[in-house]
């Protein structure tokens, strides 16, 4: 693991004019029953963990989860009522006006569920806007919002209003503004949850290959399991402002920690989510002709060994065997571990 | 007794109902009880009975309790004056330094300020007259008189009209383009041609100083009451009590404060145009969705950043619309500080109306219209403007406006030039047509109404003494008949049970004002003029809203017409139905209910468009023909917005119902206007327009509360 860009430390964020003394007497034992019933409400409950760089963060959680308001924390939008947080080694909540309003201009970008476009500005001056607000040349600012435009695919639309485009054509406004300032990290709070069904999936699409070509250190929100599959490295769940499992698609899918976290896995495609190095036998036994490679996802390759009646050889990248995989595993995990045959 | 279950609230009001009538025919008129001398009006009379408060004797006639109540607040008036005098000439006397006598001298703290106000103010006025018109008090300003007496060379020239005119239509063409340059142009041409160029330019003048004065007034304790909690709370009732105060009723303190003259003009413009920009920033700001402003932060802004690059552009909406109302206010508010002496079209309308010169009036009308129009016209333009930021334009293309500006400028200068040569004795008409000197329509307009009259004169004679004598001699009665206890009962019933308690208390304690001031007769008055104006208003508003919606286009042109008809100055308004009436209270009905049906209109139109499309395919999937969809779906969901409109049309009534005291009414309209010409007259202005404020809150109150509950009901935002 490389160095840690966000990291978190036990932060709470508690909604209520007593909140403060009320974490204080609480002394880390947070019960969300209680503090409702003094008029508090928990939004974050708790939350530690470390985001490393070019790494891809998913915090999956319903609606009144926290992940939101976590993401807020983050970002400094609200202030977390308990705990710490770092962005690249400086402590966040330390920070005086001068030193965040640098750090958003330099460091970071975010995406928002409703676009949240400047109505009064064209597509090309939404993107330049961040440039701007930092003092940039108003021509240099517009040729460098202009690459945005292009990089996101809205070229030919840049002098069009944001009322003018549909909603997947302001997401992408949306998302070229936050990268305009080439920020290291990107917040992006549920940017396809408006969007249509097929539109999404071309959005999601569109960012990885974006992700692919950035590598920047995202922290995403979504409430969608499947978006949250499709693009994480890692997932955390959240439930109540608890982060309840934290962890890759693979471990949560195979290994739910909580009943919470278990239904969500139970309806998951697992062949489409799983790779065969996380169900294979760890052996170098090179046994089969066949081979298959140890990254491939399950449903890419299950015909192939299912074909074959013994084990097939899994190899890594430079060719050397790292574990065997049984037919009968795959037709174990596709079929197993399923709701009615539990 | 199922029917009782079955509609509770019918019977409660029927039993409220019954209760007033009850109580009206249950108190007798006294037998002294007379209209015109009906309590205090501050004559000595043997047969008052007085009482002293705070040192002041207020005298009044003394009726049962529930008949009238006593005039219990009658010292209000006289306090309020009291005080006004004293913080003016005698609170916190300091040194002040006096630049003419080169020494220091002691004044009350008050009177400084407002001498520097005032200072301020006529500064600015001048100075912009003085780029329009010409003149020495500028360079005065700067220099000083002495300066002037030895350089007699030293008066700043004015602009001649031909450049006043191009620089219009070309501000207008780069704002707009050339639909508003030809407006622009034909505006000034027409201004001038018609000889009102001097005033116009006055009352201009007046205008660039206080619409854009109260624009950042407005703003600014808008954003701040945005901000802070505090100052919303200790604003909003300043804000509402603003909102339904007529305009008449500022002036008087206003002439105490800052005594006459354009500035005080400018002063109380700003008083008045300034609460509904604050209302309508608040209300854009707060309509700012929340990530909007997280993505402002995001993006690094400052709050400095943020409040004028995010938040501001965003609320624009509402921002423009308060823009509007400031253009609005500020020339209606031209025509009525002519009263205390400001310059311009505003005196010369009051003078033409005073010597009934009808058509006179309807030019320098037509002159403040055109100018409202044309200034709402290009702010708002102004506040839509886009920047291309991707022509690549060569120096001339980019600066072609400022070019032509400076060759109309040279030209102008030339043909002035050459006009003081052509026109050798007399005017020079290329440089400034004189007032008065320019063609006139006068004539023709007054001999037309003339014809009128002596064509019409039958007919409306007879239509004025059956509308008199028929409808509103008897409705006068009726209102004056009510005892005061019953009114009382009926209000503050009312106010329970649309909004509970709460409301009832809010109502009763406004009532109670009126009822305890020495004028409940002449606010009954007052109120039977706008229920009569409101009701026709409404009926007139309503149905025409209401045929207008069934095409858009004609829904369009409307709202259009109405937002034509609301920039003219509410005075404008006087003008036709002086035409036609003369002077008579069916004159006044008649502006009211021209003017009140605005709103009206609008807000119906509105509201049946606010109906969403998804409710008319359902509707129509229903099988319901027009009218059904009319009467089942449509009017239900509009009907909380235009019960809006209804407040809005009472409050427009109300301001004309006062205006109208011009032409010559018997309520409190005729008592403010009595009020500007008394020396005490501070205290009793103010307080006749805090009655006339509480009138329309009273309503305010019921029907924002009724639409309150009506719209949670119907699940409308």
């Amino acid at each position: 693991m490389s160095e840690a860009i966000i990291k978190c430390e036990n932060v709470y964020k508690i909604f209520g004019s007593n909140a403060q003394k009320m974490l204080q007497d609480a002394n880390g034992n947070v019960d969300a029953k209680t503090f409702q019933e003094n008029g508090c409400i928990v939004g974050v409950n708790d939350a530690s963990f470390e985001v490393s760089k070019g790494e891809m963060l998913v915090v999956m959680g319903l609606s009144g989860s926290g992940k939101s308001t976590l993401l807020r924390c983050i970002s400094r939008l609200t202030e977390a009522t308990g705990g710490k947080i770092f962005i690249e080694g400086q402590d966040l909540l330390k920070l005086n006006n001068k030193e965040l309003i640098n750090l958003r201009r330099n460091k970071m970008g975010m995406v928002f569920q409703s676009f949240a476009l400047l109505p009064h500005k064209t597509v090309v001056e939404n993107i330049a806007f961040p440039l701007q607000i930092k003092g940039i040349k108003t021509e240099d600012s517009i040729s460098k919002a202009m690459d945005m435009v292009k990089l996101v695919g809205l070229d030919g639309r840049e002098n069009y209003f944001p009322r003018e485009l549909s909603g997947g054509q302001q997401q992408r406004v949306g998302i070229a503004r936050s990268l305009a300032v080439e920020p290291d990290i990107w917040f992006l709070d549920e940017p396809f949850s408006a969007l249509d069904p097929l539109i999404r999936k071309e959005m999601q699409d569109e960012f990885l290959r974006l992700q692919e070509k950035l590598q920047k250190t995202i922290m995403f929100i979504t409430h969608d399991f499947d978006e949250a599959l499709k693009l994480a490295d890692r997932i955390a769940i959240m439930k109540d402002g608890i982060i309840e499992q934290l962890d890759t698609p693979a471990n949560i899918v195979l290994n739910p920690a909580t009943e919470y976290v278990k239904k969500f896995t139970e309806e998951v495609p697992r062949e489409k989510v799983l790779t065969i190095e996380d169900v294979m036998d760890r052996s170098d036994a090179d046994s089969s002709d066949l081979k298959v490679l140890k990254d491939e996802i399950i449903e890419n390759v299950a015909e192939k060994i299912l074909t074959q009646e013994k084990a097939v050889s899994v190899i890594d990248r430079d060719n050397k065997v790292v574990g065997s995989i049984n037919p009968s595993k795959i037709i174990q995990t596709v079929f197993g571990g399923r709701k009615n045959n539990n | 007794m199922e029917i009782i279950k079955k509609y509770p609230k019918v019977f409660q009001w029927l039993f409220l109902l019954a209760v007033f009538f009850a109580l009206c025919f249950a108190i007798e008129v006294p037998e002294t009880y007379k209209f015109i001398r009906g309590q205090a009006e501050f004559v000595k009379d043997p047969n008052q009975s007085t009482f002293i408060f705070l040192g002041k004797e207020v005298r009044y006639y003394a009726f049962d309790v529930f008949w009238r109540l006593p005039p219990l607040l009658g010292w209000l008036p006289i306090w309020i004056n009291d005080s006004l005098f004293f913080l003016m000439n005698e609170w916190m006397p300091m040194e002040f330094w006096n630049e003419d006598t080169q020494e220091f001298k002691t004044r009350p703290l008050l009177l400084q300020i407002s001498r520097n106000l005032t200072a301020f103010m006529t500064f600015l006025i001048e100075l912009i007259r003085e780029i329009l018109l010409g003149g020495l008090e500028t360079i005065v300003a700067f220099t000083s008189w002495d300066f002037i007496d030895a350089y007699p060379w030293a008066e700043l020239p004015g602009l001649p009209w031909t450049i006043v005119a191009a620089g219009f239509a070309i501000l207008s063409y780069k704002l707009s383009g050339k639909g508003l340059a030809i407006f622009a142009g034909l505006t000034m041409v027409y201004i001038s041609i018609f000889g009102q160029w001097k005033p116009s330019m006055q009352t201009l003048s007046f205008i660039l100083v206080a619409a854009p004065l109260s624009f950042a007034f407005g703003l600014g304790l808008g954003i701040a009451a945005f901000k802070s909690k505090r100052v919303e709370k200790a604003l909003y009732p300043i804000l509402l009590v603003m909102q339904t105060m007529p305009q008449y009723a500022v002036l008087v303190p206003a002439l105490v404060l800052f005594g006459v003259g354009d500035h005080a003009a400018v002063i109380i413009t700003m008083v008045v145009a300034i609460p509904p920009m604050i209302l309508l920033t608040l209300l854009g700001l707060r309509a700012i969705p929340p990530e909007v402003i997280e993505a402002g932060r995001m993006s690094g802004c400052t709050n400095w950043q943020l409040m004028f690059k995010v938040l501001i552009p965003t609320a624009r909406r509402d921002i423009l619309i308060g823009v509007n109302q400031v253009i609005m206010v500020c020339f209606s508010m031209a025509v009525i500080s002519a009263f205390i002496g400001a310059k311009g079209l505003g005196f010369n309308l009051l003078l033409a109306l005073n010597q009934l010169n009808i058509g006179l009036a309807l030019e320098a009308g037509l002159c403040i219209s055109l100018i409202a129009i044309l200034l709402d016209k290009m702010s708002l333009a102004w506040a839509n403007k886009q920047i291309d930021y991707f022509g690549n334009l060569t120096f001339y293309e980019r600066n072609k406006n400022l070019i032509f500006f400076g060759g109309a400028f040279i030209v102008g200068i030339i043909l002035a030039y050459i006009g003081s040569f052509y026109f050798k004795e007399g005017f020079n008409y290329l440089f400034e047509v004189p007032h008065n000197k320019g063609i006139s329509t006068a004539d023709f307009w007054n001999k037309g109404v003339d014809w009128i009259f002596e064509t019409f004169f039958v007919y409306i004679k007879a239509f004025n003494t059956w509308l008199i004598q028929e409808v509103l001699q008897p409705m006068r009665a009726l209102y004056l008949r009510m005892p005061a206890v019953a009114t009382l009962v009926l209000v503050v019933g009312a106010g329970y049970l649309i909004g509970g308690i709460r409301s009832a208390l809010v109502v009763c304690a406004l009532t109670l004002f009126i009822a305890l001031s020495p004028w409940w007769d002449r606010a009954l008055v007052t109120t039977y003029m706008a229920t009569f104006g409101v009701i026709i208003s409404c009926i007139i508003g309503f149905t025409v809203g209401t045929l207008c919606f069934q095409n858009k286009n004609s829904a369009k042109f409307m709202l259009g017409v109405c937002d034509i008809f609301q920039t003219f100055p509410s005075f404008v308004y006087l003008i036709p139905v002086m035409m036609l009436f003369g002077i008579t209270d069916t004159s006044v009905l008649i502006a009211v209910i021209v003017y009140a049906t605005i709103p009206a209109t609008r807000y119906t139109i509105e509201g049946l468009r606010s109906v969403p499309a998804g409710l008319h395919d359902a509707a129509t999937m229903s099988g319901v023909n027009k009218f059904q969809r009319l009467t089942k779906i449509e009017f239900p969901l509009a009907f909380p917005h235009m019960m809006l409109g209804l407040n809005q049309t009472i409050v427009f009534a109300l301001f004309m119902v006062i205006i109208g005291a011009f032409i010559g009414t018997e309520d409190l309209g005729q008592y403010i206007l009595k009020a500007l010409s008394d020396k005490n007259g501070a205290g009793i202005g103010l307080t006749l327009g805090i009655c006339v404020a509480f009138i329309g809150l009273i309503f305010d109150n019921l029907i924002r509360t009724y639409v309150g509950k009506r719209k949670k009901h119907l699940g409308i935002d």
